[in-house]
């Protein structure tokens, strides 16, 4: 198993706001707009540099989308932030009639997605965003692990032309990925080669695999770690050329199992080939208020459930 | 263009509302007509527009639209309208009015950038979008500095969406003063009057308490009337407001059967229909 270590933890909601400070500097087209959440979205050193580049919407998330829209068809690069919840859910039909559909270069790019907002709840617990972006036609669906992925994918979505979705999260987690690292969109990122089942994780849930994949060495358990960061579309050939070699599957994601990342995954499997897949997220039921390492534990989205996961897949695969 | 050709203009327009509509036998005849005096006076009158041509001889359209005035439909159901006089001012050939609602056809039900048709610049007609668009459009024009105009038609139910008041509270805050606004005030909606549906009330109250400047135009089908709303419209912008014309208009203008009702909001004529509507249009400027 290679080896990951960190030095600090951080949140990835902080490698937007430096990804986003980047962009300040290097990319005169881009603008922020926020709906009410400035402080959350770590937008303050973009907004210093750059305050005409800057539009306060107020708390107002549908018109938020419809001025993005207006913004990027007159060739603005335009990020609209706030909330997972409110970026997606809240604002569907605008995202898909002034966005999608109308091919406006919006990215929605949005923090305190899933269960680890933590203490403020279900309301605001988003666990249903990967689902609806997923089934949006020319959406561009991403979920980086850390902060500086976060900061590496910000900056690359600058440069692609397309609706995307961003999402990101709230709480601090280790800083495990290369701070230089060139972001991929739509391209898998090998965590840990191994052989006897593949592990394709999203967002917070790949320090968990990488953790997961520790344990499992302990058992004599070689696993594979694949990052799928990027949802939708997703790296198939990365999928297909890792399953043909371990036989088995197990995917985790700070979602519902309904329509997220396993979803995903098990229709390229089934398509091209059939194999067990186990699936880690949240089964059918909302969050609640808690710390986010309680609620992780509780709703089952640990290394510990991803290896159960893994050992009840092996299981299947010997049958 | 003088008055005599706006009103052949407008005619004509109205022709290939009833037409299109009773060719797919589906869409919004109504509100199509009634606006049909103010699309053609700002497309034909009032909005400088690119005015380069292909060399297949139609209008070059560029999406960004820099240094042009901006028209954006947000009340995308009265489709007809739009398309005839985008068609009649050169975007697109006129005969590709046939195609409306159609399969594969450029003319979607609902205006569409998808299928790449020239003039439309956003997908509408899932209501209350179009007025944050705009303001959108015209934040990008100040940020380039581009002392040019943005439009936005809106329809009177629509007023019932939350987002139009999202929109409405944010422009005169961002200072949006060279939006104008325009609000069909036909007193229609597809299930009856605005009034007995869901009543907007004052809209003119209603939009100066936001912190608009308002026009109000007391017969959207006159075109001298139209034209002097736009110019009152175009004065009082660039003031620090943003500015909404309330127009009223008769639904259905031009076609007797379908005026006084909403019951031809969504309708499409049968043939008979056709020819008694088509008696009172006069084809002016030649059918497609």
């Amino acid at each position: 198993m290679k080896k990951y270590t960190f030095t600090e933890k951080k949140d990835t909601r902080s490698g937007f706001g430096a990804g986003m400070a980047e962009l300040g500097k290097s990319h005169p087209n881009v603008l922020a707009l926020c709906a009410d959440l400035v402080a959350s979205l770590k937008l303050d050193a973009f907004i210093k540099e750059n305050p005409e580049r800057f539009v306060q919407v107020g708390i107002a998330e549908a018109n938020m989308i419809g001025i993005s829209a207006g913004l990027a068809l007159s060739g603005y690069v335009p990020y609209a932030t706030t909330f997972a919840n409110f970026g997606s859910g809240r604002v569907y039909d605008q995202i898909r009639q002034s966005v999608a559909y109308s091919g406006t270069n919006v990215k929605i790019a949005v923090s305190h997605a899933g269960l680890t907002l933590g203490e403020d709840g279900a309301t605001h617990q988003i666990l249903e965003d990967i689902a609806m972006m997923r089934a949006m036609p020319e959406m561009t669906v991403i979920n980086p692990c850390d902060y500086n992925q976060t900061k590496a994918a910000t900056i690359a979505v600058a440069d692609f032309v397309g609706p995307v979705y961003l999402r990101f999260g709230r709480p601090v987690m280790p800083v495990f990925t290369d701070p230089d690292q060139k972001f991929e969109i739509g391209k898998a990122w090998m965590v840990n080669e191994g052989a006897d089942v593949s592990i394709f994780a999203t967002g917070h849930l790949v320090w968990e695999a990488i953790l997961a994949g520790e344990m499992l060495e302990a058992d004599g358990i070689d696993a594979e770690i694949i990052n799928l960061h990027t949802i939708k579309p997703l790296d198939e050939e990365a999928i297909l050329k890792s399953v043909t070699k371990t036989g088995c599957a197990v995917t985790a994601e700070e979602h519902q199992l309904n329509g997220g990342l396993g979803d995903a995954v098990c229709q390229v499997l089934s398509r091209n080939l059939p194999s067990p897949v186990e699936m880690v997220g949240v089964n059918n039921s909302f969050g609640e208020s808690g710390e986010p390492a309680q609620l992780m534990q509780k709703y089952g989205l640990d290394a510990k459930s991803i290896v159960a996961a893994v050992k009840k897949v092996i299981d299947r695969k010997k049958v | 263009m003088d008055i005599q050709g706006l009103k052949e203009m407008t005619a004509q327009v109205r022709r290939d509302i009833v037409r299109q509509v009773h060719s797919s036998q589906s869409g919004h005849p109504g509100g199509s007509l009634g606006c049909a005096d103010m699309i053609v006076s700002l497309y034909f009158n009032e909005m400088t527009i690119n005015e380069n041509r292909q060399q297949d001889g139609f209008l070059e359209f560029k999406r960004e639209g820099q240094n042009e005035d901006l028209f954006f439909l947000s009340n995308g159901h009265i489709s007809p309208v739009f398309y005839s006089v985008l068609a009649r001012r050169g975007y697109f050939p006129i005969s590709e009015l046939s195609t409306f609602r159609k399969i594969n056809s450029r003319l979607q039900g609902h205006p569409a950038t998808h299928e790449h048709l020239p003039g439309i610049r956003v997908a509408s007609g899932s209501l209350g979008q179009g007025l944050s668009v705009a303001c959108g459009a015209a934040i990008a024009k100040r940020l380039r500095k581009e002392d040019n105009f943005v439009f936005v038609m809106m329809g009177d139910g629509e007023q019932q969406e939350g987002q139009i008041w999202e929109a409405v509270q944010f422009a005169p805050n961002a200072k949006l003063d060279k939006l104008i606004a325009i609000i069909d005030w036909n007193g229609m909606q597809i299930d009856g009057t605005t009034k007995e549906v869901n009543n907007n009330r004052d809209l003119k109250v209603k939009y100066e308490a936001f912190g608009w400047d308002t026009v109000t135009l007391k017969n959207g089908n006159d075109l001298e009337e139209v034209g002097a709303a736009l110019k009152e419209a175009k004065e009082k912008s660039g003031k620090g407001k943003p500015v909404v014309i309330l127009m009223q208009t008769e639904m259905g203008y031009g076609v007797d059967y379908m005026m006084g009702t909403h019951k031809w909001h969504g309708a499409a004529p049968n043939d008979d229909q056709l020819t008694t509507a088509l008696k009172q249009l006069p084809e002016t400027l030649g059918d497609y």
